[in-house]
């Protein structure tokens, strides 16, 4: 983002954070280990699954939960902490009461602010007896000593007294509320998505101080470069999403109509495929009460030009042409994939340059990359071919640009 | 016609034939070839015996290059190397001088299939004794020419020496003999203690030319005028071909010929690239009428545990022993597994003035002209099988089938070669898998730690579906009239199939082991590298260990306890050694042991290693692999380790990962992101292998022995870090995590 | 007519623009090293270098290469990762030899220092099914050695 906003951000942050002149004490350190009943750990398990702790908590091919994971924002790399209970480098010393903290109010044992990377703006709705949970599960993890590295963000925003600004703008403590016009299983899911579960962190957009537009809850945003689609009535799906559809999506991470998950959602859907088939299933309830009912017209299979379609051809039919036998054998046509009918060419550009990436010894979706084979107006000249020929939206302007900030980012 | 192929054997293969009578064994399909040779005492002839005439083995050429024949088949285990040592070893020659053949009906020696790490134990050992009578008859023959007593001669370099200085060469001596006579059993070998090839590593000789892009394998073959032809299989099993218009596939670039016989649907082409897509039309045009006929994955373990079984005896002892005071009893099991060869199937046929010419890479040339011939219907001496290497195998994979789709085609297209190779998706989903298996064993201890009671059996189709009749071909079915299927057939012990390695080589008062062989066959199987042994060693070992714990005793100690052969406890107390057992223990870290001997013939091999498991995901991590090998006489030491190390790293990625998944119609591991096998990130920390020196001993096959070892090896060392016993491979992360825990 | 510049010479090739160099390099100029595993980007065997960078030739179609600088494992001579590869006799059956082998150059050339993790990750593209891993893996360790006190000797 441009210097002059980034200067605005601040000013405004400045005053805010002036007006707030909290001061947050330590909370003494407790020395010795608790333990938990097994139950309650097991369900922190699952809620710590639904809350995608591993994801950001662990450097890939790393030790879980021990931090060190840049996590990109538009501000700079911030730093997932070591959440495993070593006492030194790790959450040991926190109390339950120093864990609550962290997760209603952002703010971390010895009194210091936390950035917004860590959704508590969503996690302060999590009931009491959750966060324990959560807690009695972390802290009856292999304790690792592991220091996580110093975030990388420009001056002033390096400094925390900012983000009492921000929480004051942005962070909205209170417990969640059920709402009383839906059963049981969909209110379960609307807590596990919004309170636990913070889909909203990525498919949520954001205003330019990094905050979730709340306005527009879930109707698509963007994470670590991947578009992230709407959850709601905004949804490209050719398909309309199903409980039943979404329900195995996020379990298994692929849907015979829909497609596989891919970039950051691979690794979610690997979480929740250890949570309990029945909180998936309330997730995909109330995300599915949020869809359309109706899908759009499905593409009429259009033709791009030759030297595109001999690209598509050699490169992309043995799996994704109408006689492949992938898409014979179940896989989606591409005139039903997300990324190529949505908005923005983000997602169609990142897959085709990253591909889907193999997961040790589990049978699931995988896709070779293409960022050796192609040059950048070839990945341009693809995704607009991919648009043009498998759906009937609008061609995407700027492909060009786009490449290139995808090859930048990565 | 001659192809233009750079490698001699296949210049060779083309050119004219030198019919000399070899006595063919009748080609059976028992799936060890020509028969168990179980090292024995007296020097023995391996295929000798089949094949006597020294002329099938060896021949000179008057300018004194020697060319050795072998009716196996280089597949990639270094068997071509191996040969020239031990020729050259015993013709005091230099293997530079000596061109080697393989597998080829018209030229060599029929030796069943290269399976079941025979090819030492048989050529090896033929081409060693031959090798030593022609070095013998030349010396004699000199000492006529230089009228000396033979004992006054030296040989070196492939020269005869007198002690006055004269000396003759090979060539001119091979001139005045006769090497068309048979050879003459228990003739003396050289010393070993005189050896300088044998047993001394020899860098391979096929290496050179796969690392630099040289015509190695049959999918390198070109021949004038070649075509390129795709088949079309049947979606499921049984599937029928329905009425369909061809001609709009027929009209395609490139496109010569679409051949349709029933059910049997495949294109030919001028490039490979139209064969494909012409193959890919073909694909999305058929119409096909399907029948459920496989098993229901989730239930096909206990399903076939029920089915109906022919109860073979392996073997039972009866012998006082104290009483037991602690019974234990476990089932094991393996899913179905595939061969998994990296490059599909290929081969190349020519039908010539109705000779049908196939370039293959079978494991068995003279089984699958058989097979051909009445595919074909014609007169076996009218079916050529030459063969050439592929990727590697590990047991009956498509090599023989794809010969068949070349074979059908050529003969559609008379004098055009035609290349066929079968796409990813059709190895993955036609290949013949290896065995889903169930092993169930009671066992009990007495007092001072010593087995009393040992009670099992073994529940398995047939391990050996490999064509020597044409009913076998995958094609068959498919055909307008359809050959008979012969019945499923058990192998024999001491090889065995499902029971191979069922026999403990522990010695035991009381045992009793029984193989349930199950004619009927819920899924299209045959023989997958080890067979049963894979199984069945790791039932055995991990067993060991769960009596060991019952008894507390430490695993190591538990196994020479009850072990009386000594190259056995040889191998078992080198493993130990240097792998450091009796050493200190890294906290967080598993260790497991496990030992066999492939068959209780072949070679003895124990396996030792560490491993980790990631708590939260249940992710197994190798760490270091200590192996020991006993192979007998080790040829080519450098050749044996390769093995070893091949065999540890495949059995690894068969125990944590792989397992052939299907729908009640079609199988669902179609390519490499359905059926996950090891990568590089997930190898081993390190694995090294230990030999056992055995100069002068009889070869003993080695290519299989380390399979099962490291099967358990990993079951015990998980048991050892987790205190979680698995028994039913693959051991994936979901299940790890399951039986360790939140 | 398709334009391809292979191992530094320029060959017109009579082919569709969709045909993957695969089929290209093995059919239209007999060079056998890149081998046909997959044709799905899954196994490596295919592996070959375009300007630099390992890339599958089984689903690179030649419309792609045009100006490219493409190089197999025969345009190699014998170089350091092949004397490597020879050294530690990495190979049973070999048919995924050629492609490992270009990945390996490919990587080298790229960093010819890299950490025992960088190389795994790197290689985890392609297959092997006869397990010569440790065997490729320790040649790809002593090529890196090898590369490196070349390029010491000639800056
Ligand atoms: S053949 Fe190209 S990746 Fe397998
Ligand atoms: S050496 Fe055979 S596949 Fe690698």
């Amino acid at each position: 983002m441009s210097k002059g906003r980034i200067a605005a951000v601040i000013a405004i942050l400045l005053i805010a954070g002036g007006c707030v002149a909290l001061w947050h004490p330590a909370i003494a350190p407790v020395q010795a280990r608790a333990s938990f009943p097994s139950d309650q750990i097991a369900r922190g398990a699952a809620l710590a699954a639904v809350g995608d702790c591993a994801v950001c908590h662990t450097v890939s091919g790393g030790q879980p939960y021990a931090g060190g994971r840049g996590v990109p924002t538009p501000f700079g790399t911030v730093y997932a902490t070591n959440i495993t209970p070593d006492p030194e480098s790790g959450i040991g010393q926190w109390s339950e009461a120093a864990f609550r903290r962290a997760m209603r109010d952002g703010i971390d044992r010895s009194g210091r602010h936390l950035y917004p990377v860590l959704p508590y703006p969503h996690f302060t709705r999590a009931s009491d007896e959750d966060i324990a949970a959560m807690y009695a599960f972390l802290m009856t993890r292999a304790p690792i000593r592991a220091a996580t590295p110093p975030n990388q963000l420009p001056f002033p925003l390096d400094n925390r007294v900012l983000l009492a600004g921000w929480n004051l703008l942005y962070l909205h403590p209170g417990p969640w509320h059920p709402d009383p016009a839906h059963d049981a299983t969909w209110n379960r899911g609307d807590y596990l998505v919004e309170a636990i579960g913070h889909c909203g962190a990525c498919h949520t957009p954001h205003n330019m101080l990094g905050a979730e537009k709340g306005a527009q809850a879930l109707s698509g945003g963007e994470a670590e470069n991947w578009y992230a689609p709407p959850l709601q009535s905004a949804s490209p799906a050719v398909q309309p999403w199903t409980e039943d559809a979404l329900a195995a999506y996020l379990r298994t991470g692929f849907d015979a109509r829909h497609g596989a998950a891919a970039g950051p959602m691979t690794a979610v859907t690997e979480e929740l495929a250890g949570v309990p088939e029945a909180d998936v299933r309330a997730m995909a309830v109330y995300i599915a009460s949020l869809m359309p009912k109706t899908a759009p017209e499905p593409a009429t299979h259009g033709t791009g030009d030759a030297h595109a379609q001999a690209i598509f051809a050699g490169a992309c039919a043995a799996c994704h042409g109408t006689d492949a036998p992938m898409t014979r054998d179940g896989a989606p046509s591409l005139m039903l994939s997300s990324a190529v009918n949505a908005p923005t060419p983000r997602g169609a550009i990142q897959i085709i340059l990253h591909g889907i990436p193999w997961r040790e010894g589990k049978p699931a979706p995988y896709m070779p990359s293409f960022a050796a084979a192609l040059t950048d107006a070839q990945v341009a000249e693809l995704a607009g071919y991919l648009r043009a020929t498998f759906s009937n939206k609008p061609a995407w302007s700027d492909l060009r640009t786009e490449v290139a900030k995808a090859r930048e980012a990565s | 016609m001659t192809p233009v192929l750079s490698r001699r054997d296949l210049l060779a293969a083309g050119g004219l034939v030198v019919a000399f009578s070899l006595r063919s064994a009748p080609g059976d399909a028992a799936e060890q070839g020509s028969g168990p040779h179980p090292a024995g005492p007296t020097v023995p002839m391996g295929s000798l015996k089949e094949t006597p005439l020294l002329d099938a083995w060896i021949r000179v050429a008057p300018d004194g290059h020697v060319t050795v024949f072998t009716g196996k088949a280089e597949l990639g285990q270094g068997l071509k190397t191996a040969l020239l040592q031990v020729a050259a070893e015993q013709l005091d020659m230099n293997p530079e001088w000596i061109a080697l053949v393989t597998a080829d009906t018209a030229r060599t020696a029929d030796e069943g299939f290269t399976a079941g790490s025979h090819s030492m134990q048989d050529s090896g050992t033929a081409i060693l004794n031959a090798a030593a009578q022609v070095r013998g008859l030349l010396r004699d023959a000199a000492a006529v020419e230089f009228g000396v007593p033979a004992d006054t001669l030296s040989i070196a370099d492939g020269m005869v020496r007198a002690a006055d200085g004269r000396s003759i060469g090979y060539g001119p001596l091979a001139a005045k003999l006769d090497l068309h006579v048979e050879a003459t059993p228990g003739r003396p070998l050289k010393d070993p203690a005189t050896y300088r090839l044998m047993g001394t590593p020899m860098p391979r000789v096929d290496i050179p030319g796969k690392l630099t892009g040289g015509a190695s394998y049959v999918q390198d073959i070109r021949l004038p005028g070649m075509l390129h032809a795709r088949a079309i299989r049947q979606p499921s099993v049984g599937a029928k071909l329905l009425e369909f218009d061809t001609g709009p596939v027929e009209r395609m670039p490139g496109v010569v010929k679409v051949v349709r016989e029933g059910s049997y649907l495949a294109v030919v082409a001028d490039k490979e690239w139209h064969a494909i897509k012409a193959m890919r039309a073909l694909t999305a045009a058929a119409r096909w009428q399907e029948t459920a006929t496989l098993p229901d994955e989730a239930t096909v373990l206990d399903m076939i545990r029920q089915l109906p079984a022919r109860d073979i005896p392996v073997l039972t002892w009866k012998a006082a022993a104290a009483a037991p005071v602690k019974q234990l009893r476990a089932r094991y099991t393996r899913p179905y597994v595939m061969h998994g060869s990296i490059g599909p199937s290929c081969a190349v046929a020519q039908f010539v003035d109705g000779t049908m010419t196939v370039w293959t890479h079978t494991q068995g040339v003279y089984p699958l002209r058989s097979a051909l011939a009445s595919l074909l219907r014609l007169p076996p001496e009218q079916v050529r099988c030459i063969h050439v290497e592929g990727s590697g195998c590990y047991g009956h994979n498509g090599a023989d089938d794809v010969a068949g789709d070349a074979a059908l085609i050529a003969r559609s297209m008379p004098g055009r070669a035609v290349r066929v190779q079968w796409m990813r998706e059709q190895e993955h989903t036609s290949e013949p898998y290896g065995c889903a298996m169930i092993a169930e064993v009671e066992g009990a201890v007495d007092a001072d730690g010593r087995i009393v009671d040992w009670d099992y059996g073994v529940w398995s189709n047939t391990h050996n579906r490999r064509p020597n009749v044409g009913g076998l071909m995958l094609q068959n079915a498919a055909l307008p009239e359809p050959l008979p299927v012969p019945p499923p057939a058990p192998i024999p012990m001491p090889e065995g199939g499902g029971e191979r390695n069922s026999n403990p080589l522990y010695a035991l008062p009381n045992a009793r082991v029984v193989s349930h062989f199950i004619p009927r066959m819920p899924m299209r199987v045959s023989a997958l590298r080890s067979l049963g042994a894979y199984l069945n060693v790791f039932a055995i070992e991990s067993f060991m260990d769960e009596l060991a714990e019952a008894a507390g005793v430490d695993p190591v100690t538990f196994r020479l306890r009850h072990l009386q052969d000594d190259r056995a406890r040889a191998v078992i107390q080198l493993a130990a050694d240097k792998f450091g057992w009796s050493g200190a223990r890294t906290p967080g870290e598993g260790r497991g042991f496990a030992f066999a001997r492939y068959k209780n013939l072949g070679a003895y091999c124990a396996v030792a290693l560490t491993l980790r498991v990631e708590h939260e995901t249940g992710q197994i991590r190798l760490g270091r692999v200590v192996a020991a090998v006993d192979s007998g006489q080790a040829i080519n030491p450098d050749g044996i380790r390769n093995q070893i190390e091949g065999a540890i790293i495949q059995s690894a990625s068969w125990t944590l990962y792989e397992a052939v998944h299907f729908d009640h119609r079609r199988i669902l591991s179609r390519d490499w992101s359905g059926y996950p096998i090891m990568r590089f990130p997930a190898v081993p920390e390190s694995v090294s292998v230990h030999i056992v020196p055995r100069p002068g001993e009889p070869f003993l096959g080695t290519g299989e022995a380390g399979q099962g070892p490291t099967a358990a090896a990993i079951a015990n060392a998980l048991r050892d870090a987790t205190g979680a016993r698995l028994r039913d491979v693959p051991f994936t992360a979901p299940k790890v995590k399951a039986a360790v825990g939140v | 007519m398709i334009r391809l510049t292979v191992n530094g010479n320029v060959h017109e090739v009579d082919v569709e623009p969709d045909t993957p160099l695969l089929y290209v390099l093995r059919d239209e100029l007999a060079l056998n090293g890149a081998k046909f595993g997959c044709g799905l980007g899954q196994c490596g065997a295919c592996t070959v270098m375009v300007d630099g960078q390992a890339v599958f030739a089984c689903l690179t179609p030649v419309a792609l290469l045009l100006d490219r600088n493409i190089r197999t494992i025969e345009g190699l001579g014998i170089n350091p990762v092949q004397r490597a590869f020879i050294d530690e006799q990495a190979a049973q059956c070999g048919y995924c030899i050629a492609g490992m082998v270009m990945r390996a150059q490919a990587l080298l050339e790229r960093n010819p220092h890299p950490t025992e993790l960088e190389i795994r990750d790197h290689m985890s593209v392609n297959l092997c099914r006869c397990g010569t891993h440790m065997r490729i893996l320790a040649a790809v360790r002593r090529a890196a050695v090898a590369m490196g006190s070349a390029s010491v000797v000639q800056p």
